[in-house]
């Protein structure tokens, strides 16, 4: 996407579904690649702005160092957090095996 | 110094996570505590429930600063992104991390052989669960399955990111064991390798001569000890030389260190390298920390591993030994050192002092360090006062590691060590002579090297009871 002249195709869709384990049928694709398009188009429109001498802004709040000291607080209770879990053994929540590592 | 083929040489980077020693996680009050029951440290922040919002942890800053100046970072200002991925062990499927600016940016860390490696930076993120693998016998018949634990979810980490300059295995080693003095050092982390709180990955590549642009990489994961990253390091170059050599290529992938097969196994190849989907973390607002702030930190650094060995060696002049060098080193490795200038402040024999420390308690694991250092005085003052033999005192110490300190004296005695009196030294010597007229003879002519022969036999008549310095001194006067 860093391909700023390259319009957004099906293929991009298809690869950024699959990132976020979206499983989608054809003319959903087709119709998401339109609508994420325009979204990108839009954007372009900021991007062609003359933004020569602003400084990048990295949030929209004019916020800084909102921190919190280093006490601990309560916890939430495990056994309730846990009954909402569909699967649990040991005291752990259950999930299906996932093949290979963490990345 | 390296091992590697005539005209190969090595280019390795290290990424080291290590997590912080704060009271609470990243972005939530729930404590950071290793080894507590599963799951009670959770709450609606570091599950990634809706609705919750992260409030960054004052005092994982402070740590990831320390840090950072410990390594001559630049310190600056820096933002949080989120890296988007899919795996149980991450509630939210996506880690708070530092993409773009880091808090900490380019620095070095200098290795007691006088190297230099660079890094490139120190950033903070957060910790993952722990998932733990139970095979098909479980109760759900034939059926893999994973059980996740999120006290560890949110714990603070800070990753230090090495430049591409380590050279050879032993440099790999060295710049890791540096580091965790550096890490113990600064108070921020406890860098326990074996409980995982300190993670080595090895990016390691090999080109043909020093002069020549680096080859493909791969990045070596699960280095549990600072020994694995020595052998792992070693085996991949060699490996990819192998490789290289027979005319193939090599393929950039995450490989996976078996310790015990002592070997690297393919784990991911590039194909199917993440694509983490970085964007700014909304939820949180970037942190400047002040000049002042940066200072006073600076300030209140303790005294850095380097520091130290200066000032440990100093204690034995010029007379210290390469031996007592090696041994001085190995225990500021381990930051240990502190145990040494205590005992030798009280009046403690230096070279004791530094053969105890960097021989026997080093030996004792992590737990060593948790000893109460005027328990561990004590006993020292006991052997240099020829109350207890070396191998009595040996015997006491682990015992004292073990019950995570105590009183010298009373598990001396608990244990019927009594230091031999010198009747039944010399009664037990009058047997020994008896027993071997020959030896005798030989050690009367001069053959010193029976020395160790006798102090041998009166060792194992009398279970290690004697001093070996008295026994020494016993044989030397029946000589004359
Ligand atoms: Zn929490």
């Amino acid at each position: 996407m860093s391909d700023n002249t390259r319009p957004l195709n099906e293929d991009d869709v298809r690869h950024v579904a699959k990132l976020a384990r979206l499983q989608l049928k054809d003319e959903e694709i087709i119709r998401f690649t339109e609508q994420l398009r325009s979204v990108l188009d839009h954007a372009a429109d900021v991007a062609s702005l003359d933004l020569e001498g602003i400084a990048p802004t990295a949030h929209p709040l004019e916020l800084s160092n909102v921190l919190r000291a280093d006490e601990v607080t309560a916890s939430s209770d495990r056994d309730e957090v846990l009954r909402a879990a569909p699967s649990v053994a040991d005291h752990r929540f259950r999930v299906p095996r996932i093949v290979g590592e963490a990345p | 110094m390296s091992s590697l083929p005539e005209g190969w040489d090595m280019v390795v980077g290290l990424e080291v996570h290590t997590e912080l020693k704060t009271a609470t996680k990243l972005f939530c009050g729930c404590a950071n505590n290793f080894g507590d029951e599963p799951n009670t440290n959770i709450c609606p922040v570091c599950l990634g429930l809706p609705g919750s919002l992260p409030v960054l942890n004052e005092g994982a800053v402070e740590f990831a600063i320390r840090i950072g100046l410990a390594l001559h970072c630049v310190v600056q200002p820096s933002s949080f992104h989120r890296k988007n991925y899919f795996y149980p062990d991450q509630p939210k499927d996506y880690q708070i991390s530092q993409y773009d600016v880091p808090i900490n940016g380019p620095g070095y860390l200098d290795l007691p052989d006088g190297s230099r490696v660079g890094i490139e930076r120190a950033h903070l993120e957060e910790d993952t669960g722990k998932t733990t693998h139970v095979g098909g016998t479980g109760r759900i018949h034939g059926s893999d399955e994973s059980l996740v634990d999120y006290n560890r979810s949110g714990v603070p980490l800070v990753e230090i990111v090495s430049g591409p300059d380590i050279r050879s295995a032993e440099q790999a080693r060295g710049y890791a064991a540096e580091l965790r003095s550096i890490l113990i050092a600064s108070g921020a982390s406890d860098g326990r390798m074996e409980e995982g709180s300190m993670r080595v990955d090895a990016n390691v590549s090999v080109r043909r001569g020093t002069e020549a642009p680096f080859g493909t990489r791969c990045e070596i994961k699960n280095l549990n000890s600072l020994r694995s990253v020595q052998r792992a390091v070693e085996y991949e170059a060699l490996r990819q030389i192998a490789i290289l050599d027979d005319g193939g290529t090599i393929s950039q992938e995450t490989r996976h260190w078996d310790e015990d097969a002592g070997k690297t196994q393919t784990m991911r190849s590039k194909e199917e390298a993440y694509d983490y989907r970085y964007f700014p973390e909304p939820d949180l607002v970037p942190v400047v920390p002040s000049e002042a702030f940066i200072r006073q930190i600076e300030a209140e650094l303790p005294p850095m591993p380097a520091q130290r060995r200066r000032e440990l060696i100093a204690h034995f002049g010029d007379a210290a030994t390469d031996a007592q060098l090696d041994q001085a080193n190995a225990a500021v490795e381990l930051n240990l050192d502190p145990f040494i200038v205590g005992a030798i402040e009280k009046g403690i024999t230096p070279a004791l002092a530094l053969a105890r420390t960097a021989n026997e308690l080093a030996g004792l694991g992590d737990d060593a360090m948790s000893l109460p250092k005027d328990d561990y005085i004590a006993l020292l003052k006991m052997e240099d006062a020829g109350e207890l033999s070396a191998t009595q005192s040996k015997k006491v110490l682990a015992d004292l590691v073990a019950a995570g300190g105590g009183d010298p004296k009373a598990v001396a005695e608990s244990k019927g060590f009594e230091q031999l009196d010198a009747g039944a030294l010399d009664a037990t010597l009058d047997e020994i002579i008896a027993a071997n007229p020959d030896e005798w003879a030989r050690y009367r002519e001069g053959d010193d090297k029976l020395t160790g022969f006798f102090t041998g036999k009166v060792m194992a008549a009398t279970q290690g009871q004697a001093d070996g310095k008295a026994v020494n001194a016993a044989l030397r006067q029946r000589r004359s």
